[in-house]
């Protein structure tokens, strides 16, 4: 029977794992490297990668855990990624073109994500679907909350509104050709209130393909609603995998307590 | 030393770090003479099959594979792609003709239930169904990553060495002679991946 996923979500800025909530304040939380190397001890079931720096400037070292300061940006990161971890790995963040998903896929990631540009050239999608395959294209959505209970697709890490419907985007990028929706609750992300059900619910069962939900765990009985009450097919962690030790195995325990199946 | 095929399908890297991991040489090629001067070939891809095999053919490789896995009778591990290509005709998108190694057709999963969705993506349970070089004669499930759309129709029974569950069941390991494949990915699969590229590196 197909296991449910528990995904681990890194937010990558200069180099370093921040914390995020409502895609506005950034907590750096810990060193991207070192957070590796225990997840993949760990029992985790994937890595997704997200690069939200724009300024370029990449600092791994902390000096307190010396590890090298070898890698200069996030390519080296992916990268290095990959060689440590036999899970399946995403990454995502400044894809504008099919040839930077190209540079990230020969890096070591077995899938991209995309979420701002997807939206300006849909085409993209497509493209990228035709020439690396469906299960690489992961769309990223980023969803706020309307006060009639529908939800907005937002670009621009979360800044701009784009007018449109979330599930007619997510239906419209099935279409094109995704492989799978990342879908993440502005509202919900940092809250530690749990996932945004009603919105996993309403994109879950509009879609065929895989939906991840994301933004809000703060416990792990969010992540079993996720499953069984949203209908995901994976669920994503950032913020409270930085802060608890084993964190993966006890979320998977109590996943796998609660009636679900897990790795 | 492995020589890791490369035909521009694929994240090809992912198998090369399982090997460095093992401490196996390998290589990520495409020249004849390095395939021909490696001990063992792997075959990954991921990617559609017509253009998996004009990719093939554009770099003289059907050629090679043939004498290499059908003459000489190197050890050989096609992974997902790598293993629909080994079929004799693939239905993905049009019709294609396939390497023809090991008699089959490729065909849409259609899984039996609303619940299933295509692709199948993530983690899924491998039931071995003999003993084989990947599994060894160790009979317990494995759990491993997928990533497809389409499967392996074998016609001989004798080839199967594994099947997943999806809405009906589907091969999902083969084994003829020196041919080995999986539609699953063990270079994505963590402990029992490692453990089955172990396995295929000893061979």
């Amino acid at each position: 029977m197909l296991k449910k996923r528990l995904i681990a979500c890194l937010i990558i800025k200069d180099g370093q794992i921040v914390q995020s909530k409502h895609f506005s304040e950034f907590l750096v939380v810990g060193n991207a490297i070192m957070a590796v190397e225990h997840f993949n001890a760990w029992a985790i079931d994937e890595i997704i990668l997200l690069d939200i720096n724009r300024e370029k400037n990449y600092d791994f070292f902390r000096p307190d855990v010396n590890y090298d300061n070898t890698l200069t940006d996030f390519d080296q990161l992916i990268k290095y990624v990959s060689k440590k971890s036999f899970v399946p790995l995403c990454a995502g963040g400044g894809i504008r073109s099919v040839e930077d998903i190209r540079r990230y896929i020969k890096m070591g990631a077995d899938k991209i994500t995309i979420n701002t540009v997807a939206i300006e050239t849909p085409e993209i999608i497509t493209e990228g679907a035709k020439v690396f395959g469906s299960q690489c294209i992961v769309i990223s959505i980023d969803a706020k909350r309307q006060t009639d209970g529908t939800h907005k697709v937002m670009k621009g890490f979360g800044k701009i509104d784009t007018g449109m419907d979330v599930v007619g985007w997510a239906k419209k990028v099935e279409e094109l050709g995704a492989g799978e929706i990342f879908l993440t609750s502005i509202d919900e992300d940092g809250s530690m209130r749990g996932y945004d059900i009603a919105l996993v619910k309403t994109v879950a069962s509009a879609v065929d393909i895989p939906v991840i939900a994301s933004g809000g765990v703060g416990d792990w009985k969010h992540l079993v609603e996720g499953i069984k009450e949203g209908g995901a097919s994976a669920v994503s962690v950032g913020n409270k995998f930085h802060f608890t030790e084993h964190s993966t195995m006890h979320a998977k325990n109590f996943m796998k307590q609660n009636g679900i199946e897990v790795r | 030393m492995i020589a890791i095929i490369d035909y521009g399908m694929g994240n090809l890297q992912s198998v090369a770090n399982i090997l460095d991991y093992i401490g196996e040489k390998n290589i990520i090629t495409n020249k004849t003479k390095e395939i021909e001067l490696a001990d063992k070939l792997i075959l990954p891809g991921v990617g559609a099959f017509g253009e998996a095999m004009e990719n093939l053919k554009k770099l003289g490789l059907v050629e090679v594979l043939s004498n290499e896995v059908m003459e000489v009778k190197k050890p050989f591990l096609g992974i997902c792609l790598g293993m629909q290509l080994l079929a004799d005709k693939s239905y993905e998108i049009g019709e294609h003709n396939g390497l023809g190694f090991i008699k089959g057709e490729v065909k849409k999963l259609t899984p039996e239930g609303d619940e299933y969705r295509i692709p199948h993506i993530g983690w899924n349970d491998v039931e071995p169904q003999r003993e084989c070089v990947l599994y060894g004669n160790d009979m317990s499930p494995k759990i491993c990553y997928f990533v497809h759309s389409f499967h392996f129709d074998c016609e001989n029974k004798e080839d199967i060495t594994g099947v997943t569950d999806y809405g009906g069941k589907f091969v999902c390991s083969l084994e003829r002679g020196n041919i080995m494949a999986t539609q699953f990915h063990p270079e994505k699969s963590q402990k029992d991946g490692i453990e089955m590229m172990r396995k295929f590196v000893k061979y």
